[in-house]
């Protein structure tokens, strides 16, 4: 039995503790705003901030999560406002969107440490997140508007 | 591009009730206006013919059909086309709130089930989106507009010439009188369809959206805060998770297996073997045997203890070193002539010059950010066996009808809820995951979500061709190119299909080989014997990525080879405006002009210049550029629209590739929503440089040998150009409208490997460029 702090709220988990954290949020508590892209921490589509840090939620054991503060991209901000969120829309980031909750969460939690990035450091911390559709272009430029005020 | 090869019947059938609820749900009131098709006679007052009637279901363009308005005033317009990203989800259905004088802030936007009877053909492929539904959904919205103001001047007791639809109102032009569309939604609904030529389409320069780039995705919002709805986040109460072993070389099949140990991991439930479909299948499943559980991790684990024993079949000897040298054999000596303008042999012998290339493109799969994955359940209704599937399929009527056959039940207990694709790149028009799905929840009587790790999409794909294309081109003693051999040879889609198909079908032809636009009065291409030993399926822009690398380079090799600029010979090539008619050429055997009429969309010369003009003048070419740089051009048509790039690229002194700008001008015709086609064009960037720097699946006894991103490599944000600027050529209603989501992608490859060759002398003649500039 793991008890899993998400975006606030307490949820028991009484399955197996050894599959990664991303399968526990997604299929077991139903927040599917997470997403599935890799399983081998390569795309970054799984980003979650455990205690504030950007982490591959398909490679964290459910045990290693259990009591700390994880935040899913349905829990960044009660309203969708976060800065990144807002920076996202104001540039039409998106084409099909799927691995965009990852992209929002690494991109916050580059802001919450360095808030005014340079390019090279959005390029440098945003390199771990695929985009297919290949959004690129306007992701630097969001992260670059989320970091110089929406 | 499903229905290449065969027209999938819609079998007879009413509408689906369920489908009705899902639809509406969330619609109050009996206002509401949808209350049964009837349908207009579609060839009236067509601006421009297409190929949409010969498609499944063809075009439908009745507001009955499409739109539903609340008695608030809430305005519903159903989409049919499956979104992946292109915005066609908000471009459609804005076509439909423009005509009809609907306020978009009080428009939302629904998703039709598959069922192309009552909403048309649903296939999101082929970029045919906007191009066979722009003009049924500019009529779909007239009419509504028309039967707004007839309800309104039937209340007035006026003449329907004295009222006036506008932002949501209909006003009375004596009086000022205003009567709001939720007031008028009962009355309107009651009224037919008006006859298809008394309608008055909106004068263009009244468009409030079309064009102007001013409306987000509908899905903006949802998708920053992770409420958007893609195929792997739906639920149905009850559902296990389940992930499937497959046979690892197609054709393979399962000899036994033992799922002792698969059962004993902490949340495995049960073990269920997959029916099989003996390889070519279309795209039923390959079998295997599936490991359900309470979630997806605990699934995975249980797969990982299986014991399982595979037959490989005949493809497990499939080695891609061995069949590149075969390839390249094959079109070293003549093959099958597939285009015969004058005697390409007799002046390639008398040419002054002779340059002579081969060009190699190697598989690719798609690799979606979301993979295959699908929810199905398949239960005992009122009306027998009833199957309920919600997923993110490019066809959810090719789906709907292979699930009532693989179920064996009638198509109108089946509902194929479409929701939106995390990526599709024509995977997605493949429905064997969904069928999977309802296999198992059929065996285990729960609803089932299929999940296909990483490993299982690339190894597992309907993958990109590979190709070896050889070009020999005869100069003569004036520089002028007088001959031009281009031998194509690729494993075929069709194979797919259809075992033994060992040649390229017409449609794979016509992408980008038989179709050459270039002045040479001895122009041949021959395409050689290749048989397939993997599934190959399309891939964004499809056989456009090899032929177009290949002709677009080879015009660089020319250029080098006589000293001349590329730029200066690719416009000498193209030649004089004209229209190039491939169907005149001897040997071309039905040319398929991407489904639609030629007279609609002939192969226009002048429309090829235009956009190399505007890209190279954008570019600025010519310009004086710093040791290392380089700017490379290419010019490409397909899927109707005319794309020419160039690229920008800077090599350092370790080899080390940069792009630190792109180009790209675009004539599409008639265009929707610039916004979305410029995001198309900046992603096609990206993706061609995936293909072009990284890009490759590779097979070694009969498996591929890549299976994750650290194998199959994509561009990242820190290699990307993250400079495109995009050029979009204005075209007024007059230019029929073509596509966008493929044909930015085609000429990518060439601008950069003919940039890079500017650049440093290197001449890339092998995909992916991997570590070829290195030192």
């Amino acid at each position: 039995m793991v008890t899993l702090k998400v975006n606030g709220q307490d949820h028991a988990y009484d399955g197996d503790t050894t599959v990664p954290l991303l399968w526990v949020i997604r299929d077991e508590l139903g927040l599917t705003g997470t997403k599935f892209g890799c399983g081998k921490g390569l795309c970054g589509s799984c980003t979650v901030h455990l205690d504030g840090v950007a982490v591959r939620s398909c490679q964290m054991a459910v045990s290693e999560a259990g009591g700390k503060a994880i935040v899913t991209i349905e829990g960044l901000d009660p309203d969708g406002n976060h800065p990144v969120q807002r920076a996202w829309r104001e540039t039409s980031a998106p084409q099909c969107g799927y691995c965009h909750a990852g992209q929002i969460m690494q991109a916050a939690a580059l802001l919450a440490a360095t808030p005014k990035p340079s390019d090279s450091d959005i390029l440098t911390a945003m390199a771990g997140n695929i985009c297919r559709c290949g959004c690129y272009q306007r992701i630097a430029e969001a992260v670059r508007l989320a970091s110089t005020g929406v | 591009m499903t229905h290449m090869f065969e027209t999938i019947a819609i079998p007879p059938g009413g509408v689906a009730n369920v489908s009705r609820r899902f639809v509406m749900r969330g619609i109050v009131g009996s206002g509401a206006l949808v209350i049964g098709a009837s349908v207009l006679p579609r060839p009236a007052m067509s601006a421009w013919s297409t190929g949409a009637g010969k498609m499944p279901g063809g075009t439908i363009n009745d507001p009955h059909v499409y739109v539903a308005i609340d008695p608030s005033g809430l305005v519903t317009i159903i989409t049919n086309r499956s979104e992946m990203g292109t915005g066609v989800r908000t471009s459609l259905p804005m076509i439909v709130a423009d005509e009809m004088e609907a306020d978009w802030s009080r428009v939302r936007v629904a998703q039709a089930p598959g069922d192309e009877k009552k909403y048309g053909n649903q296939d999101t492929d082929g970029s045919r989106s906007v191009r066979h539904w722009v003009e049924p959904m500019r009529q779909c919205g007239a009419a509504m507009r028309a039967m707004l103001e007839q309800a309104a001047a039937t209340r007035w007791g006026v003449a329907v010439a004295d009222v006036r639809a506008e932002n949501h109102k209909v006003i009375h032009l004596g009086s000022g009188n205003m009567l709001g569309y939720g007031e008028l939604a009962k009355a309107a609904s009651a009224l037919p369809t008006p006859p298809a030529d008394s309608l008055k389409l909106k004068d263009p320069r009244t468009f409030r959206y079309i064009g102007t780039g001013s409306i987000p995705i509908v899905d903006l919002h949802d998708i920053t805060t992770g409420k958007a709805t893609y195929g792997i986040d739906a639920k149905i109460p009850g559902m296990k998770f389940a992930v499937i072993a497959r046979p690892p070389v197609v054709g393979g099949k399962l000899v036994s297996f033992d799922a002792t140990e698969a059962l004993k991991v902490p949340g495995v439930e049960r073990v269920v073997e997959v029916r099989a479909w003996p390889w070519p299948s279309k795209f039923m499943p390959v079998g295997g045997v599936a490991v359900i559980a309470r979630n997806t991790g605990c699934a995975i684990n249980g797969r990982d203890k299986l014991k399982v024993v595979w037959d490989n079949g005949p493809n497990a000897s499939y080695d891609s070193v061995a069949f590149r040298r075969q390839m390249e054999q094959t079109a070293a000596n003549a093959c099958k002539v597939v285009r015969n303008d004058g005697d390409a042999e007799g002046a390639l012998k008398s040419a002054a010059k002779v340059v002579t290339a081969q060009y190699y493109v190697p598989h690719l799969a798609h690799a979606s950010m979301e993979p295959p994955t699908a929810v199905v359940h398949v239960f005992q209704g009122k009306a027998g066996t009833q199957c309920v599937a919600y997923a993110p399929t490019q066809s959810p009527g090719g789906c709907r009808d292979d699930l009532a056959k693989v179920l064996d039940i009638p198509v109108e207990n089946v509902t194929v809820n479409v929701t939106l694709l995390g990526g599709g790149f024509g995977r997605k028009s493949k429905w064997d995951y969904v069928l999977e799905a309802a296999l198992l929840s059929k065996a285990t009587a729960a609803p089932i979500k299929v999940v296909w790790t990483r490993e299982d999409d690339i190894l597992h794909d309907f993958y990109h061709t590979v190709s070896v294309e050889r070009i020999d081109a005869g100069v003569d003693a004036n520089g002028k190119v007088i001959a031009w051999r281009h031998r194509s040879v690729a494993p075929t889609i069709k194979s797919t299909f259809q075992a033994g198909a060992d040649y390229e079908a017409p449609f794979e032809l016509g992408m980008g080989l038989v179709d050459n636009p270039f002045n040479i009065p001895n122009l041949r291409c021959e395409n050689g014997r290749c048989e397939a030993h993997t599934r190959i399926g399309w891939f964004r822009s499809v056989s456009n990525i090899p032929h177009a690398f290949a002709v677009q380079s080879m015009v660089g090799e020319i250029a080098a080879a006589l000293g001349r600029d590329p730029k200066d010979v690719l416009l000498e090539l193209l030649g004089p405006d004209r229209i190039v008619d491939p169907r005149k050429s001897p040997d071309v055997a039905d040319y398929w002009n991407y489904g639609d009429p030629f007279e609609t969309y002939p192969i226009e010369t002048g429309r090829l210049r235009r956009v190399t003009e505007i890209a190279a003048e954008q570019a600025g070419w010519g310009k004086p550029l710093q040791k290392g740089e380089g700017l490379g051009i290419a010019v490409h048509r397909s899927f109707l629209t005319y794309v020419a790039t160039v690229a920008h690229v800077a090599v350092d002194d370790n080899g080390t590739l940069h792009i630190p700008r792109v180009d790209t001008a675009i004539d599409c015709g008639f265009h929707v929503n610039p916004e979305r086609i410029r995001s198309q064009i900046e992603g096609a960037a990206v993706m061609g440089l995936s293909l072009a720097k990284h890009g490759k699946i590779t097979f070694k006894d009969g498996r591929a040998e890549q299976s994750n991103f650290d194998g199959f490599g994509v561009a990242r944000i820190d290699d990307a150009p993250l400079d495109v600027r995009v050029h979009i050529v204005p075209a007024d209603w007059d230019v029929p409208s073509s596509g966008v989501g493929e044909p930015g992608l085609p000429p990518f490859a060439p601008a950069l490997c003919n940039a890079i060759f500017a650049a440093t002398g290197k001449r890339i003649r092998s995909l992916p460029i991997a570590d070829q500039l290195k030192a």
